[in-house]
């Protein structure tokens, strides 16, 4: 049994079916992202999992004890809001050391791991400060510190980088991963953002319609999605429709292009398929290793410093890919014919 | 050019508006704010006036010297003054929980608890104060009216009823400044149960408007008269009725008196918002 055990997992609010059969076993010091689009269940997974909702069925296990009948105080889980939620009437130190009072940890004791959770978060001299005197990103430091002071089993993070500013929010979301990963906390990240899952996770378990999609690292979720939804979800995703030549080989025509997909395809042939291209999959020009040119024409380029993002029309798609930004090779001109070269085995196919 | 020019032009009254001298609309303004401060300032200035000329051709505090002196006076304002700080501590522990509960768990019940709360203004207190006679006679099967110490209790019940309206809005006001939800459910996550919430978390942040609550509590226990009459109380409210048909000169100073301990209060409200530290931002 791994250390965080959700099993067959359920919960509906009157008749809507919020989360349906819902099963992830997490490891000891694993950081789990729970990504998908609101309204998809993940807020509520962890919820039940922090004991503020009582599931409609199946069980939760932390370290083999089962908690669905344990109170939210009794859990000992350690939880981080979008909202901060610091406590208004109380300091920085105060705020930090409460669940250590709650416990009734000695006051020697609690000063000390005050003093060592401010110093963990990177603001060891504003324990005397209100929570008001704090920013955003400051206040959420301090609530992630408050949420590990009373060494809680699980951390729990709903959401916690959303009210934050894009700055902040991309400094943090490194500094809350080295925390985890220094105090090997096993944790549980809801978020919308694909990024922040991509970027913080062991794994991730992308949502949709209350059921997990797909459960993997964020390079498999990326880079083999199972799933319609977890490819046009995660990242940006080029869809287009190719006809069938051969299933066995996975050979198949694109706007009249033939090409190997490099793996055995479950339609017949004639049958149209969805087969779909990362960004940086494409290449302008074209290039050895990539052996589909593809003709487009220009209708957008973006210039964003490093990263030149480009449309074009390619097979009646608007077609977007990434290049690297070159000082000596300026953008193609809008509405300038181009081939775009892409290596066969790059294409995703999409399933269900 | 254009949109420069008119942007001109139509700076240029503004300022000889400004410049010009106190216009019809302003004089009218003035007129009433002056009428509104005569309205309320001359018959306290008069009242003052005359709670002071108890000794015959010379300004006195005689009348003042005589209420505060009067032993019926001490013992019912220290009356009431008990009676009121046990109907503030009826009235928060049960106006806090229900609040916060009605707000974190029952939303839909709102309307429901505000309409309860409200039934105090709407009955008279004469017939609530029937009904408690009628529930708790001494022949009844809880005689409360039969001893001295659970007449005190009723009555501190009766008062609680009539400060309900007021304690529940000033507390739930209070609650709605909070994001009373993620703070229950931060308290919770660290392993905090119902009493710490409401004592350690809800309550001093919601101090200044327990406090205005409180305040308009303690007011109404002084002033009050049909439940402390009927149920034979030494209370403060009878003896303002008694004090006003007997003396002439004692009923003014008692209001000046009043008045004085109600600017008092308000004052120290402002105070307290003032000094607690996390509300500076608020401001």
């Amino acid at each position: 049994m791994a250390f965080l055990e959700i099993a067959n997992l359920q919960k509906s609010f009157g008749s809507a079916h919020v989360v349906k059969d819902f099963s992830l076993g997490i490891d000891k010091g694993e950081f789990v992202s729970l990504l998908g689009p609101s309204g998809c269940g993940k807020t509520t997974v962890l919820r039940m999992v922090a004991g503020f909702e009582t599931p409609s069925a199946g069980g939760i296990h932390i370290d083999g004890r089962d908690v669905v009948a344990l109170r939210p105080n009794a859990r000992n889980i350690g939880m981080v809001f979008q909202a901060y939620a610091l406590f208004p009437n109380l300091t920085v130190a105060q705020n930090v050391g409460f669940g250590l009072k709650v416990a009734g940890v000695g006051r020697s004791e609690a000063d000390a791991r005050v003093t060592e959770m401010l110093a963990l978060i990177g603001l060891p001299d504003l324990g005397g400060r209100y929570p008001f005197q704090l920013s955003g990103g400051q206040q959420q430091r301090v609530a992630l510190a408050r949420a590990l002071a009373v060494r809680p089993k699980v951390l729990l993070l709903d959401e916690p980088l959303s009210a934050l500013d894009a700055k902040i929010r991309v400094s943090l979301r490194s500094e809350i991963r080295e925390i985890q990963q220094r105090l090997g906390i096993t944790t549980i990240f809801v978020t919308h953002d694909q990024e922040e899952a991509l970027s913080m996770s062991d794994r991730i378990v992308v949502m949709n319609g209350g059921v997990a999609e797909q459960v993997g690292t964020p390079f498999d979720i990326y880079n083999r999605p199972q799933t319609r939804f977890v490819a046009g979800f995660v990242g940006t995703l080029n869809a287009f429709e190719a006809v069938v030549t051969d299933p066995a080989s996975g050979a198949v025509t694109l706007d009249g292009t033939p090409m190997e997909l490099g793996q055995p395809l479950s339609v017949p042939s004639g049958a149209r398929i969805g087969i779909a291209l990362r960004p940086e999959a494409a290449h302008l020009g074209r290039a050895p290793g990539r052996e589909v040119v593809l003709r487009g024409r220009i209708t957008e380029v973006h210039f964003m410093g490093s990263v030149i993002r480009v449309r074009a029309e390619v097979a009646g798609v608007a077609l977007s890919l990434d290049t690297f930004n070159r000082a000596d090779t300026p953008p193609p001109p809008v509405g300038s014919e181009t081939e775009i070269s892409v290596a066969a085995r790059d294409f995703i196919v999409l399933g269900r | 050019m254009g949109e420069m020019t008119e942007a001109i032009t139509s700076a240029a009254p503004s300022k000889a508006r400004r410049a010009a001298p106190i216009g019809p609309g302003r004089l009218l303004s003035w007129t009433l704010f002056i009428f509104g401060v005569l309205y309320f300032a001359l018959p306290l200035i008069g009242m003052f006036e005359f709670s002071l000329r108890k000794r015959r051709g010379a300004y006195s505090f005689d009348a003042y010297t005589s209420v505060l002196g009067d032993p019926q006076f001490q013992a019912t304002f220290s009356y009431s003054l008990i009676m009121s700080v046990v109907t503030i501590a009826l009235g928060l522990l049960l106006v806090l929980p229900a609040a916060l509960w009605v707000r974190i768990r029952l939303p839909a019940m709102r309307p429901v608890v505000e309409f309860i709360t409200l039934l105090p203004l709407v009955i008279p207190v004469i017939v609530i104060a029937f009904g408690y006679l009628r529930m708790f006679n001494t022949s009844s099967f809880l005689p409360m009216t039969g001893t001295v110490m659970t007449t005190n209790l009723l009555l501190a019940f009766g008062y609680s009823t009539l400060a309900l309206p007021y304690m529940y809005r000033a507390i739930d006001n209070g609650l709605r400044t909070l994001d009373v939800q993620t703070l229950t459910e931060a308290a919770q996550s660290l392993g905090a149960g119902w009493f710490t919430i409401l004592f350690r978390i809800m309550l001093p942040n919601v101090f200044t408007a327990v406090l205005s609550g409180a305040f308009l509590t303690f007011s109404i226990v002084l002033g009050e008269y049909v439940f402390a009459a009927l149920l034979d109380r030494p209370a403060f409210g009878p003896y303002m009725i008694w004090i006003g048909g007997n003396k002439a000169y004692e009923p003014a100073a008692l209001a000046v008196i009043a008045f004085a301990i109600t600017w008092g209060c308000m004052g120290l409200i402002q105070l307290a918002g003032r000094l607690a530290p996390h509300t500076r931002a608020a401001r």
